[in-house]
């Protein structure tokens, strides 16, 4: 455990950090994680690269939205600020609800107030066009997240038995309505056994 | 600040959560399955299962999601959740998508490092990997049947979503650029021919 001390105006650079970082969130957060690295690990060194990294990993392999692997940051910069023991949980908890708040609040109040906009004049033309005009982008846009997901698996020549794998669950989910959570869990056998 | 309306008055009796705990415990549940992302959940869950909205319906709303900034699942459960309680409704859906998956994922933080090289948890990670790409492109291609009565035709849907894939998968251009000249290309020829 490295332990590091964290001031008052350390905790709230944290918060206003992840303030600004909120609306520049297109895309998804993970798409702001190398951002999060320039200024945890290089310029602050609140955290190590290794804890960086196992944070992404452990949030995207937990169910739930990806955005939690901003929750673990901010626990690992709490727990490294309080150490071991009750105090570094709580410091932990502060870390993870400052990194959580400051991310969530303006972007959340932006899509609250928006979407209240657009309901209330959702006869309008302009908003009609804007929602129906979108849907085929959007359906790209799935597409090209699941190719980019499909090719960190590496080579199709060696690694065809994971395409293989990915290409099945396509089917299985475009053309019935098996449990997801079956597809999942006969990923993880699979997996386990060695087999993709 | 007006009563939040249900998403198309004028249709006789759809389902729709009964209070906002049923809001909060639907998303709970729903985030608790999503491994690898929550999407493909969402859609099986609200539209297939409890039919509170239709894949059109579905495919607006996650259009206006992914293009607000912060996460999409995240921005879709505060616009799911106000349309039917308001700013209660908006709350409980967050709270149900954030609580529960964030203590586990703290939980998982915890036991993380005894497991973590175990080669067996590496390639039931893999797997499950492979097969939550694939829960995307089905929900993808689910959707794409959304199309057919799109006022762009099946063919003009289909265009933009092969330009907005290429973008993106293959010469990986940034989301900055791709969305405004695609998406607003295809609202401006959508404007054109929804009725005024």
């Amino acid at each position: 455990m490295n332990t590091i001390a964290l001031q008052p105006m350390d905790w709230l650079n944290l918060f206003l950090y992840y303030l600004s970082l909120s609306l520049l969130a297109v895309g998804g957060a993970i798409a702001t994680a190398p951002d999060m690295h320039r200024f945890l690990v290089e310029r602050q060194g609140w955290l190590t690269d290794v804890q960086f990294n196992a944070s992404i990993a452990i949030a995207q392999a937990a169910p739930g939205p990806n955005v939690l692997f901003i929750a673990l940051l901010g626990w690992n910069v709490g727990l490294n600020a309080g150490g071991i023991g009750p105090a570094g949980w709580a410091s932990g908890a502060l870390g993870l609800l400052l990194c959580m708040l400051g991310v969530m609040l303006p972007s959340t109040a932006l899509t609250w107030l928006a979407t209240r906009w657009g309901h209330r004049n959702r006869d309008r033309r302009g908003v009609r066009a804007f929602k129906q005009g979108m849907a085929p982008v959007v359906i790209g846009l799935l597409l090209a997240t699941a190719w980019i997901l499909t090719s960190a698996h590496g080579n199709p020549a060696t690694d065809w038995p994971l395409w293989l794998l990915t290409a099945a669950s396509t089917v299985l989910v475009w053309r019935t309505r098996l449990h997801l959570l079956w597809l999942l869990g006969a990923g993880a056998v699979l997996g386990a056994l060695g087999w993709v | 600040m007006p009563a939040p309306q249900p998403p198309s008055p004028g249709t006789e009796e759809r389902p729709r959560p009964r209070n906002t705990a049923d809001l909060f415990w639907s998303f709970t549940w729903l985030a608790l399955q999503g491994f690898g992302g929550v999407l493909a959940v969402v859609q099986r869950e609200l539209v297939e299962k409890k039919r509170w909205m239709t894949n059109e319906e579905f495919v607006e709303d996650w259009a206006v999601a992914q293009i607000m900034p912060g996460p999409n699942v995240v921005n879709l459960s505060v616009m799911i959740g106000d349309r039917y309680f308001g700013l209660r409704g908006a709350a409980a859906a967050l709270a149900g998508m954030l609580l529960f998956p964030m203590l586990l994922v703290l939980a998982l933080a915890v036991v993380y490092a005894q497991f973590a090289s175990h080669p067996a948890v590496a390639g039931a990670l893999r797997g499950m990997g492979a097969v939550a790409a694939g829960l995307i492109a089905g929900v993808g291609l689910k959707l794409a049947m959304a199309l057919r009565k799109h006022p762009l035709g099946l063919w003009g849907c289909a265009l933009i979503a092969a330009l907005t894939f290429g973008g993106m998968a293959l010469l990986r251009l940034p989301l900055a650029w791709v969305l405004p000249v695609l998406g607003g290309a295809a609202c401006a020829i959508t404007w054109r021919r929804i009725p005024a």
